[in-house]
């Protein structure tokens, strides 16, 4: 489920990174408010464990296959919400900077999808919900299996709209809907009973542990309405700015409304819209990208309402070829000459 | 557990080589770490047809792989272990987009080409973050992230995270290897172990936290990790950054292999 760079686009990254950024930094303000620094090595040398739990397998009865932790929603019943989310978070900094699983640009869709919606969603309103009628391992059993299901769900469909908003794939939405779905629900069945199976664990060996974590109080007590309007306006400034970059002429988000809205740009109401979209075209350095196409070429894909497809006459594209070749060499070229010069240094020195 | 094994291994390969003296560790990580992140954007900014403008990027992985004296084999075998994730994604493309072209009288679906945008973006991006820890490491890098503002609270759980993760790979493959020597031709942990398995190591992490703690504070601990401070940014530290952003925008703005193919192509006919 970890999405990489090269399938998502800046606009998306860059929204998903903030909106993410904003989550982690009311996290902090509320694990420092009502927590001692105590709380600091537990979260770090969890992290640790969920890292290290992720390499046990644990094999599933009856299918001869097996499954491994996922960790969002065991760190949210064991350390809280918030502290659960800032750990998920940085699990996932450290996959990405040593193990490449999930890019740097798409963390921000990353943690989301993995953190967000377990430890903010599926916690508050599902595990905890059950639970608090008390402890018992059936209750156990049943919160953490429909809080793992569900919060996977949301996070598989996260990372469908954020795939899709980022136009990098051909992937139909219905056929990357009925591939993701059904996978996560297997999967978050698996995740379900093993944290099941630990918290029962773990709460009958020490049930101070269990009980402690649930004072960490979540989304219950603050209004639902000042946080989404409040991730709204950070998406669409960040939207805004970071469009800038966007690749392609219609880009992802724009190409999945025209698909499903019928209409290239849904009706821009005055206001904050039309002043960013001033703003917008202002500061792009790259205007549409049309300054390099020719006419021909823009009416073209004016018609197919398509990303501009570069011409494709013989000449260009022979000098497409010898020039990417070059290029190439080029590269190659370079880094084994410094390498070979370095090498002789060295021997030199020795 | 060869599983384990691997990770560690990975680990502290990276680790090893972010201790070398050349002249790209010796950069300033934040810009370093504000290059990567330029690079990354540049990389995924192109369109989904652009392969030839997205070439010249390749110069700046193989600089830096040449510059820092890193060897190249670990680091490709880590493109080669995530490419497959991206190509089972990728690969639909040419079933979803049948539009044929011709280049040089070979016919080459669409769908093709946007598969292969995807695969080089791939391996440009992965080869980034990589790069990225390679020749800077955890700690100094934390340092780079309390520059940029980022609280001290999630640094500080980020390397320490970082720090326990073996200190806890180790402690699971002495588990599970106990486990395989009384559960021979098992493939995994059985249903009735998955909670006490687990558990148990959870309840000595928590043990474990609590003694880490002690330990902290027993050193006095005040609440920041120091990893022997900043260091100045210099000029060069900034050369580096705006050589390279500014090449960047170069490659962004100009298609430069087709200059230089028309330029050849031009000087034959």
């Amino acid at each position: 489920m970890h999405m990489a760079d090269a399938l998502i686009s800046p606009a998306v990254g860059g929204v998903m990174w903030v909106t993410t950024a904003g989550v982690a930094a009311y996290s902090i303000k509320k694990i420092q408010n009502d927590l001692d620094e105590k709380k600091i090595p537990l979260m770090g040398v969890m992290g640790a464990f969920i890292f290290a739990a992720q390499m046990i397998n644990f094999s599933i009865p009856a299918t001869g296959s097996s499954g491994h932790l996922g960790g969002g929603l065991i760190l949210a019943a064991l350390l809280g919400p918030y502290a659960g989310f800032l750990t998920m978070a940085s699990i996932l900094t450290i996959q990405a900077l040593f193990f490449a699983d999930g890019g740097l640009l798409a963390l921000g869709c990353n943690v989301f999808n993995l953190g967000f919606f377990s430890c903010f969603i599926a916690y508050p309103l599902i595990y905890r919900r059950i639970i608090q009628k008390g402890y018992s391992t059936r209750r156990i059993f049943g919160a953490a299996m429909l809080a793992a299901i569900i919060g996977l769900q949301m996070g598989a469909f996260g990372v469908v709209l954020e795939t899709l908003f980022s136009g990098k794939t051909e992937l139909p939405f219905g056929t990357f809907v009925a591939l993701m779905q059904p996978i996560h629900l297997a999967i978050g069945v698996v995740e379900g009973l093993v944290t099941s199976a630990v918290v029962a664990f773990v709460w009958k060996a020490r049930p101070e542990i269990i009980e402690k974590a649930s004072f960490g109080e979540a989304i219950g007590n603050i209004s639902i309405k000042k946080v989404v309007t409040g991730f709204a306006i950070i998406a669409i400034i960040t939207g805004g700015v970071f469009s800038w970059f966007a690749s392609a002429n219609p880009d992802g988000l724009e190409w999945s409304m025209f698909k499903t809205a019928g209409i290239e740009e849904l009706e821009a109401p005055d206001g904050i819209h039309q002043t960013m979209s001033e703003i917008q075209s202002k500061t792009a350095f790259l205007p549409d990208y049309g300054f390099k196409v020719s006419e021909n070429e823009q009416e073209q894909g004016a018609v197919e309402g398509e990303e501009s497809w570069p011409a494709v006459s013989g000449g260009t594209s022979v000098a497409g070829l010898v020039g990417g070749a070059m290029t190439l060499a080029m590269a190659a070229l370079a880094g084994m000459s410094i390498s070979l010069v370095k090498r002789r240094k060295k021997r030199l020195t020795a | 557990m060869s599983n384990i094994i691997n990770s560690l291994y990975n680990m502290r390969l990276l680790d090893d080589l972010a201790r070398k003296e050349t002249a790209i560790h010796k950069i300033h990580p934040l810009m370093k770490l504000l290059t990567t992140v330029v690079y990354l954007t540049v990389v995924v900014s192109f369109g989904k047809y652009e392969i030839g403008s997205l070439l010249p990027l390749f110069f700046y992985p193989v600089m830096v792989l040449a510059l820092a004296e890193l060897p190249v084999k670990p680091i490709l075998l880590r493109i080669l272990l995530v490419e497959p994730l991206i190509i089972g994604i990728g690969i639909l493309n040419p079933l979803f987009d049948h539009q044929v072209f011709y280049l040089g009288g070979i016919a080459i679906s669409r769908g093709w080409v946007t598969f292969f945008s995807i695969f080089i973006k791939c391996g440009l991006t992965v080869t980034a973050a990589l790069l990225l820890i390679a020749t800077t490491g955890m700690d100094r890098l934390a340092s780079a992230f309390r520059m940029l503002k980022i609280p001290r609270l999630f640094v500080l759980q980020l390397l320490l995270t970082y720090r326990y993760i073996s200190v806890l790979m180790e402690e699971v493959a002495r588990i599970l290897r106990a486990y395989s020597l009384r559960a021979p031709e098992h493939k995994g942990i059985h249903r009735n172990a998955w909670g006490s398995l687990a558990g148990q190591l959870i309840l000595r992490t928590f043990d474990r936290a609590q003694r880490v703690y002690e330990a902290m504070c027993l050193r006095g601990f005040t609440g920041e990790y120091n990893t022997g401070g900043y260091g100045k940014i210099k000029v060069w530290d900034f050369a580096y950054l705006l050589g390279w952003v500014s090449f960047f925008a170069i490659a962004k703005i100009y298609n430069i292999p087709m200059l230089i193919g028309s330029l050849l192509t031009g000087v034959v006919r």
